[in-house]
């Protein structure tokens, strides 16, 4: 009972160090994000861009020294993972500044450090029994899963995002050139008619 | 006795913990916005922490009171569900009611234009979303659940999150449909009409032209 108490006193940190963002990028901007990372944390992240012109995006790592660790131009997703060399504040860009009116939607996700334990006393270094292995293979098994709901839900969003402005391309392209067909024949026979009766006088005097 | 009063310490620490989150700069009027896609009755928690720019010590302090920010989240149907202001460090949670893209915003609700001076607000930000909500010794104080049975907890958790989500995918694979049949409908009887309305008016043209000619003694 005391030894609960005290567990549960030493337990205040997250089951999961990352983070997941996604967030809108306006045209001709920069968008940067921090993070204060020790030495040798292995650190990943992904991006995708969902929506938005072309959906592409500039992307690139910085390092506490000002080294370039990921650059790339116009991608459409990505993921980048490295080892870090130094402690310090990495710095993870986007950049919408090569498009002149089209904002994009990005998503981030960052992701640090191992998974902490659900509680303290599970990190002691005795084996686990069966029934505790089973559950922590079932946990990587369900995180898996929920990693590939979030992929396809994202591709899900692009494709619907493409789908709806299709649709409104389709309407409006349709009601522009119903409009311009009508302006046309009418306007080509007032123009005929036009033509004739200006020369009418001068066909009579040449024949 | 002992046991709440160690659940509400370790409920307090986890609170004032500082969270470990990203972070990011904002100007003074500058307003971030982040897009949460979530099914419904989900749980979403965001902590944020600020830090300003102090030219004195040429580093960044933690925020003086009295700037804080002020969140905005708004519903897949633009409504805004929560509007509030929250001191330098906050924390603000929702549950959906409706699946769909959350927006939560953020700016600061600074009116002396002197604190910022120039610089920017440094925010850190952790959302976490469905289970990762969960507070796992919060729950093992509560419920009196041995080790195993809060991974199985756990575990269920999660599944319950995957299940949500799958429901959820099943309402977004039915609007994309609806926008698919509705473009292929679309595209069909527009290219019907205006194939009629160029016949149409090809041949208006020739009986006009030609009734015009006659009429002018050229034909």
């Amino acid at each position: 009972m005391l030894y609960l108490g005290l567990s549960c006193l030493l337990l205040h940190v997250l089951v999961v160090f990352g983070t997941e963002l996604t967030f809108e990028l306006p045209d001709n901007e920069k968008e940067c994000f921090y993070e204060e990372l020790e030495k040798d944390v292995r650190f990943d992240f992904d991006f995708q861009v969902i929506s938005g012109g072309n959906y592409d995006v500039d992307c690139f790592v910085i390092d506490p020294l000002d080294n370039v660790l990921y650059n790339e131009k116009k991608k459409q997703y990505d993921s980048f993972s490295h080892t870090t060399d130094m402690k310090g504040v990495y710095k993870v860009c986007f950049s919408n500044e090569f498009s002149t009116f089209t904002d994009k939607t990005v998503y981030l996700d960052f992701r640090h450090g191992d998974e902490e334990p659900l509680l303290e006393s599970m990190t002691r270094s005795s084996a686990l029994t069966q029934m505790e292995s089973s559950c922590v293979s079932l946990h990587e098994i369900l995180n898996s899963v929920a990693e590939s709901q979030t992929w396809y839900r994202l591709r899900e969003a692009h494709d619907r995002i493409k789908a709806e402005h299709l649709l409104e391309r389709v309407s409006y392209w349709s009601i522009g050139e119903t409009i311009l067909l009508f302006v046309i024949g009418i306007g080509q026979v007032i123009m005929l008619r036009s033509f004739f009766s200006d020369k009418k006088g001068s066909l009579a005097a040449t024949t | 006795m002992m046991l709440s009063l160690s659940a509400a310490l370790t409920l307090a620490l986890a609170w004032m913990f500082p969270a470990h989150g990203l972070y990011f700069h904002i100007g003074e009027t500058e307003k971030k916005c982040f897009i949460e896609e979530i099914p419904d009755e989900t749980m979403v928690i965001g902590k944020y922490r600020t830090q300003l720019w102090d030219k004195q010590s040429g580093s960044f302090l933690p925020a003086t009171p009295g700037l804080g920010m002020h969140v905005e989240i708004k519903d897949p149907d633009t409504k805004i569900i929560l509007s509030r202001q929250y001191g330098s460090d906050g924390r603000f949670t929702f549950t959906s009611h409706t699946p769909g893209e959350h927006q939560i915003c953020l700016h600061s609700n600074s009116t002396k234009m002197a604190l910022f001076a120039g610089g920017k607000l440094r925010v850190h930000l952790d959302i976490q979303v469905g289970e990762h909500t969960n507070n796992y010794p919060e729950i093992a104080a509560k419920d009196k659940l041995t080790e195993l049975q809060l991974r199985v907890r756990q575990l269920l958790d999660q599944v319950e999150q995957i299940q949500k989500e799958q429901n959820y995918q099943r309402y977004r694979e039915e609007r994309f449909r609806m926008t698919s049949e509705s473009t292929n409908q679309r595209v069909l009887w527009w290219s019907i009409a205006q194939t009629l309305i160029l016949i149409v008016t090809g041949i208006w043209q020739m009986k006009h032209l030609k009734s015009f000619f006659e009429a002018k003694k050229l034909v």
